[in-house]
């Protein structure tokens, strides 16, 4: 419908929507994230939801204690190789639709721990992610900007088609594989279905991108 | 509930009283739990609702500090040690800074060791006042308190983002000094915050101090007696909150701590509301040195001229440095084998130690009250685990 004529209906009294708008906007106003902080980040996660922050303004103030209640998690802090099977487990326990915003640089990639025998290389080798945010740690600022992207990204969804969300195609997985220990690593070393290995394409300024080097 | 690893807990029913169906129940709190503080595992086992067992598991945060330290350079290993205690980044710094110091014998000037004792109470400021926030959340007063002891440490931190550039992760100490001077208007600054705190707390006290609940809950709980605070090595405000009176800025005297009058707050009882009264009245003495640091505090170079920190290859040989930190002893042992890298990197955690006693506090209590004291420990699980 042309935006104009719905402002101009909507200032008679008259609202005029789709279910699959209705139905977004009831989700993205009401993201209850998992009360689940790791480390360092978890401190500017509670720093968001206090008073100067306010996260509450985007209606993600409830911090749900149990994976059943909550739709995001905020993967918040490094993941160790001890804690990636319970990270998993508790993404697999929260029901559908749920969304994951991994926060700083450790949940990413492992950060400054990289080097560390115990430090899993982000958490999206074993759980897709929807919002990645850097920094170590973000600020909350940055967590409200990645909030707004997750909510941006939650209103496109479309209720049909074949691009349709995780939640509405019961062809898709929503449990993930649970790692365990193995002799060396954590077996499996990483979730194929949800992460694949990422090609670099390098190319450095002033040389010939087709040519050698 | 889950299924213990080793040693199970014997499961027949107590014999202490007249029932004769009960039986053990064994709980997992943990490592996902809104109370634990991070990601701590506590396997309790429950008779009623009365502790009989608790056995904490920890490692679920172990990120290889100190092997990863021995590969960084001396200087490298300074922003590792933000996130060990990654509430009060600033004292890890100092702890390390004044090992290495020890190590290679450095000087330090006067305007860095005022900015170190400004910096460095101004975090045990803010690691106490959100401390005593989130005591009170797992209490159940859930929300205004945590607000208020936040509201008073983003001033903090911002203060810290202004001289160093980041909120938490501050990076400020150097051998033989601080990285950067502070800013113009830095030190106004400071002193509009700190002359303001003084009504926090007042306001905090009015709120809570003689509140009749909090009394309730804690009063009498986790007590730990001034014999077991010694011989279980506990230092920090849970040291005193025994009656231990042990203060590495009275007893030390490291930097310029000799410098200023100020008093060292101690309990009687060793319970939960001795250790949250101590922090409060900590806090009061912190101003009180804030002060007078403020007031004098000289112009001059902030790093030692013949200090190098790049290519920085002490002598070989060993120092321990140690601060008193916001939550008790800090210290960092280091051995050198004249290389660039330390050859031995071992952190001193205070939340590891204070922790250990966790059990003897929690044995009979409600399984309310583990919450609480845990709380009342102050554990910081980047510490706990490095």
């Amino acid at each position: 419908m042309d935006e104009q004529l719905k402002s101009e209906l909507g200032r008679q009294g008259v609202v005029a929507t789709s279910l699959q708008e209705l139905y977004n906007w009831g989700r993205k106003c009401s993201v209850w994230p998992l009360n689940f902080g790791l480390a360092c980040c978890a401190i500017e996660m509670i720093a968001a939801t206090m008073a100067r922050y306010d996260l509450a303004r985007f209606g993600a103030e409830v911090f749900r204690p149990s994976p059943r209640q909550a739709d995001l998690m905020i993967v918040a802090g490094t993941v160790t190789k001890k804690m990636a099977p319970q990270v998993v487990r508790l993404y697999n326990q929260m029901a559908e639709p749920k969304y994951v915003i991994s926060m700083g640089a450790c949940a990413i990639s492992g950060g400054p721990f990289k080097q560390g025998y115990n430090v899993l290389k982000g958490i999206d080798r074993y759980i897709p992610v929807d919002v990645y945010i850097p920094g170590c740690p973000p600020r909350p600022e940055a967590l409200i900007d990645a909030f707004l992207l997750l909510q941006k990204m939650i209103d496109e969804q479309r209720l049909t088609g074949p691009n349709r969300p995780r939640h509405l195609n019961a062809d898709l997985p929503s449990e993930f594989i649970v790692p365990e220990f193995g002799a060396h690593d954590l077996v499996p070393p990483q979730n194929p279905e949800v992460w694949k290995v990422p090609l670099v394409n390098i190319s450095i300024a002033g040389k010939n991108e087709s040519g050698r080097d | 509930m889950s299924v213990l690893t080793e040693a199970p807990v014997d499961l027949t029913p107590s014999q202490s009283d007249d029932r004769t169906d009960s039986q053990l129940l064994e709980v997992s709190m943990g490592p996902q739990h809104p109370s634990t503080h991070g990601v701590f595992r506590m396997d309790v086992a429950l008779d009623g609702e009365r502790v009989v067992k608790l056995k904490p598991v920890f490692g679920y945060l172990h990120r290889n500090h100190e092997k990863i330290a021995e590969t960084e350079s001396y200087l490298g290993c300074m922003p590792y040690t933000d996130r060990l205690d990654y509430i009060c980044s600033i004292t890890n710094n100092w702890a390390y800074a004044l090992a290495v110091e020890k190590l290679a014998g450095i000087q330090v000037p006067e305007r860095a060791e005022y900015l170190r004792v400004i910096t460095g109470e101004l975090t045990r400021l803010q690691n106490h006042a959100g401390l005593v926030g989130f005591l009170m959340q797992d209490m159940g007063a859930s929300g205004t308190p945590l607000m208020y002891a936040f509201r008073e440490r983003e001033k903090i931190l911002d203060l810290f983002e202004a001289l160093t550039g980041a909120r938490m992760m501050c990076n400020y100490m150097r051998f033989g000094g601080c990285r950067v001077d502070a800013p113009a208007g830095w030190l106004q600054q400071a002193q509009k915050v700190i002359d303001a705190f003084p009504r926090f707390l007042d306001e905090f006290e009015r709120l809570l101090v003689s509140n009749e609940i909090l009394m309730a809950r804690t009063q009498g709980v986790g007590v730990v007696s001034r014999e077991q605070a010694v011989n279980a090595g506990i230092s920090g405000p849970m040291a005193r909150a025994s009656g231990v009176n042990y203060d590495l800025r009275k007893v030390d005297k490291y930097g310029i701590y000799d410098r200023f009058s100020f008093r060292v707050p101690l309990g009687e009882n060793g319970d939960v509301y001795d250790r949250y009264m101590l922090r409060v009245l900590e806090m009061r003495e912190s101003v009180e040195i804030l002060k007078q640091a403020m007031r004098d505090v000289p112009s001059g170079p902030i790093m030692d001229p013949n200090t190098k920190t790049r290519g920085f290859r002490p002598k070989a040989g060993e120092a321990y440095g140690r601060i008193e930190g916001p939550k008790g002893e800090l210290g960092f042992y280091l051995i050198s084998d004249g290389s660039s890298n330390p050859y031995r990197f071992r952190v001193r955690p205070p939340s590891l130690i204070n922790l250990t006693l966790l059990e003897d506090m929690c044995l009979g209590q409600n399984v309310a009250d583990i919450v609480i004291i845990l709380g009342s420990v102050d554990i910081v699980l980047g510490e706990v685990d490095r």
